[in-house]
């Protein structure tokens, strides 16, 4: 689904991430961790063709990332699902606008039931017409979900999904990710939070990676 | 062409689009004012360029149908000279009429330049004789060379001499107008890529938002390129409605290019092809700097 061969990426001069070789098989579930500024998001941009790598290949769906043309690199994208840390949200556009973006963009007609289910499932089928700069961190960390899933993408990045919630809103976003997962979903959670990990092997057979001197590798029973 | 025009089409149709970008910012109004202006401008231009044609077509129409005989000769031949000319015109195949001016008109020709007391009588002018030829023409160096037999005192005026110049500096009048309207057009693109320009900067985090999620170049450069275009038409209206109430108070029918601006009958439907014009120029305009942007993001 998502393949690395010896990547590497440098920015500023600097080398962020190097000889990176993995592959995230369809409907697995990994973790990735590593300290603030390891190149966790480094890595998702790498995964869905916001960066493109120095060195090394990237294969998307099959096919090699930077032989993509910009529509392709589009259609892409409609294949994967991110939640970005910042949710990056169009803050003009009330919650349900922003959640259907992937499908306007896509062309695609949106039904209203399933848009309903889809709040109702991440908890906020109250605030479809608020707009983005009234929600919470947790409001806004679910709207970012739903707006990943909409397109019913094969994987789901989600880039410190947790980082602005309290730990009960944590499990409930994680119970959401696992959820996905058992629908099948590839799903790579990049997060800093261990009692989270932790807590998602209980639940889900997950891998953990960890970004250790610019490189990644599997974490073993030291987690 | 074909895709251009579809283009256009789905751009009317497409509203979705459009919501994605946030609604105002000063750029709406810098286009709207812009493509007014220019298109009020323009309907000036157009007047200018159309009563130049007018005015040429006129003069030449005039004066290629006309010419005038001048019979220059001693007083007591004169009028024997001038009535060999009448005779020899009454034989020319093509001429439809010719008379001898009266004193009376040639004083009215003289008057502008030495007032209405000329005693035309104790001067020694010559007589002058208006011709005019039917639709064949007539052959004027066959004319010529009779003339010169029949009254050695008598000279051709074909009236190209007067004409061609006139002609050709309203042919001159009419090409500047219609190089003014390209110029304004040219500005207009200029002016609207600039805002264009503006608003894809102020708008990079919304295009970023929107490549993320898997929207392609052509659906965003569509959000941009239908509110440009949909504010230039608006502007180009009320551009138009001003110019053609402007150009309403404007003398009309006059024989010069200032006193003939006004559109007459048909040309009045002119003016109408500049919004749309002013809307392709803007379509064609932010399309460009649309893509040009977005081809340098990732």
């Amino acid at each position: 689904m998502i393949a690395f061969d010896n990547v590497a990426y440098s920015y500023g001069g600097g080398e962020l991430l190097s000889e990176v070789t993995l592959r995230l098989a369809p409907g697995s579930f990994h973790f990735l961790t590593g300290p603030s500024g390891a190149g966790k998001s480094t890595f998702l941009k790498l995964c869905y063709a916001e960066l493109l790598p120095t060195a090394g290949r990237v294969t998307l769906f099959d096919r090699e990332v930077r032989a993509l043309a910009r529509d392709d690199v589009a259609r892409m994208r409609r294949r994967v699902g991110v939640v970005h840390q910042d949710c990056q949200f169009l803050d003009h556009l009330p919650l349900a606008a922003n959640v259907m973006l992937p499908l306007t963009v896509a062309g695609r007609a949106s039904d209203a039931k399933d848009l309903t289910d889809l709040l109702g499932w991440v908890g906020l089928g109250a605030l479809a017409g608020a707009l983005p700069p009234s929600l919470s961190g947790g409001e806004r960390q679910r709207a970012a979900l739903a707006r990943a899933v909409i397109m019913s993408p094969d994987v789901l990045l989600a880039d410190e999904p947790t980082g602005n919630l309290d730990w009960d809103m944590s499990l409930r976003l994680l119970a959401l990710l696992v959820e996905l997962n058992r629908m099948g979903k590839t799903v790579l959670v990049a997060t800093h939070d261990l009692n989270l990990i932790r807590t998602a092997k209980a639940q889900v057979a997950a891998r953990v990676l960890r970004i250790r001197n610019r490189r990644i590798q599997l974490a073993g029973a030291d987690l | 062409m074909t895709g251009g025009l579809r283009r256009l089409g789905r751009l009317a149709s497409e509203r979705a689009a459009d919501r994605v970008v946030p609604p105002a910012g000063h750029t709406a109004w810098l286009t709207t004012f812009t493509a007014g202006a220019m298109v009020f401008l323009a309907v000036f231009a157009l007047a200018l360029s159309l009563a130049a044609g007018r005015l040429a077509d006129r003069w030449s129409d005039a004066l290629a149908r006309t010419a005038t005989i001048r019979v220059s000769a001693p007083a007591d031949q004169l009028d024997l000279q001038a009535r060999a000319v009448l005779d020899v015109l009454s034989t020319t195949p093509g001429i439809e009429s010719a008379r001898a001016m009266t004193d009376a008109e040639q004083r009215a020709l003289l008057e502008p330049w030495f007032g209405p007391d000329l005693p035309v009588d104790t001067l020694p002018l010559p007589r002058l004789i208006a011709v005019t030829e039917d639709a064949e023409g007539y052959d004027a160096e066959g004319l010529r060379q009779r003339l010169a037999a029949e009254a050695p005192g008598a000279v051709l005026d074909d009236h190209g001499r007067w004409r061609e110049p006139l002609v050709a500096a309203a042919g001159r009048l009419r090409t500047l107008g219609l190089l003014a309207i390209l110029l304004i057009g040219g500005a207009m693109a200029a002016m609207i890529t600039l805002a264009a320009n503006a608003s894809l900067a102020s708008n990079a985090q919304v295009i970023r938002v929107l490549r993320l999620v898997g929207a392609r170049d052509a659906y965003i450069a569509r959000a941009f390129v239908r509110r440009f275009t949909l504010r230039a038409l608006a502007g180009a209206a009320a551009g138009l409605a001003a110019g053609l109430a402007a150009v309403l108070v404007l003398p009309g029918g006059g024989d010069s290019v200032l006193t003939g601006l006004r559109f007459e009958r048909a040309e009045w439907l002119w003016p109408f092809v500049l919004p749309p014009l002013a809307g392709l120029v803007a379509f064609v305009a932010t399309r460009m700097a649309a893509l040009a942007t977005l081809r340098g993001l990732t």
